[in-house]
């Protein structure tokens, strides 16, 4: 029986690396064919990143993400926040995975499903 | 940085956006290229060529096109912009789906290479530009990473953005969704390709980086 194994991924965890390292151990960990669920996603500006890097690791063998989070909660964001220019935005939880193994069915405002297959 | 440069930031960008850059964005096949082409017919005076050429295929636009100096008027209010006709941005390109449309599998791994070096381009670009025309298909979920993802960054970044439904002219089209999926942003719905509702796109234009 083929298996794949899913890792849920604290935001503690996450919130230790720097914007590079955080980038790196998602792709690398995909590419090893897991499945990640971010339990408060990524920020804006490391998704921008995210695919910049994962473009440049594109290859006749690695096709990409599948990645989905819901869009970000903005009524998190006090006044002051967005004054100072706060990313203080919620996010919410994310699902990445191999674009060749994981693929999105529905998503809207509420739900994200998605099928898992193996290789 | 601190209150009195981002009040000092705030105003500069109020009084002295006189030639701000906007960039095209969307997903592959959105008609983000049918947009650029549009306007540059619509506003200027010479006959210029096309921004690029258009494909049902996807990544047909794999290098940022820019033109200069756009000079919009919409109800009384003129605006000059610079507009970047981006690559589609997308987390996955797979060089199979190119051979599906007929292509070989040399032209088709090249095509996905020149497309991956194409989102790396649009992603870039988001550090200077001044706004965002984000360009989705009205036939189409509008919840995908790459709207989300680009909404994000126009928030994280405090610039503005205008929302497009595109393809309001084919029956499947529902624009409404996609109003709906992002209600904190202004929103037009239009046809590129048929020139429908593209008054009212100016004066959003005009609102929205004016």
């Amino acid at each position: 029986m083929s298996e794949i194994q899913l890792d849920l991924v604290s935001d503690a965890k996450l919130s230790g690396m720097g914007s590079t390292e955080k980038v790196r151990y998602i792709i690398d960990e995909v590419r090893k064919g897991k499945i990640l669920v971010l339990e408060k996603g990524l920020n804006p500006l490391d998704e921008a990143k995210l695919i910049e890097m994962t473009m440049s690791e594109i290859h006749d063998d690695f096709y990409g993400l599948e990645i989905e989070s819901y869009p970000r909660d903005e009524s998190g964001t006090t006044f002051l926040g967005k004054l100072l220019k706060k990313d203080t935005g919620r996010q919410k939880l994310t699902v990445i995975g191999p674009a060749n193994q994981l693929k999105t069915l529905r998503k809207d405002n509420s739900l994200i499903s998605t099928l898992v297959s193996t290789k | 940085m601190g209150v009195i440069s981002h009040f000092k930031k705030f105003f500069g960008k109020l009084f002295k956006k006189k030639n701000a850059c906007i960039g095209i964005y969307g997903p592959p096949n959105a008609g983000k290229t049918t947009l650029a082409n549009r306007i540059v017919k619509d506003w200027k005076d010479d006959d210029s060529e096309p921004v690029g050429s258009v494909s049902h295929i996807a990544h047909e636009t794999r290098k940022a096109q820019r033109h200069h100096k756009l000079e919009i008027e919409s109800k009384g209010s003129k605006i000059c912009l610079d507009i970047v006709d981006t690559p589609g941005l997308a987390t996955k390109i797979d060089f199979h789906d190119f051979m599906k449309e007929g292509m070989g599998e040399k032209e088709s791994k090249q095509r996905s290479k020149e497309a991956t070096e194409g989102v790396i381009e649009s992603v870039k670009w988001l550090d200077d530009l001044d706004g965002v025309i984000l360009v989705m298909d009205a036939t189409e979920n509008p919840y995908t990473q790459v709207n989300v993802t680009v909404i994000g960054n126009m928030e994280a970044r405090k610039l503005p953005l205008l929302i497009v439904a595109n393809k309001v002219d084919l029956p499947e089209a529902d624009p409404e969704a996609i109003k709906e999926a992002f209600p904190q942003h202004p929103f037009i719905g239009i046809s590129a390709l048929e020139g429908t509702n593209m008054d009212a796109f100016y004066e959003a234009i005009a609102k929205q980086f004016g």
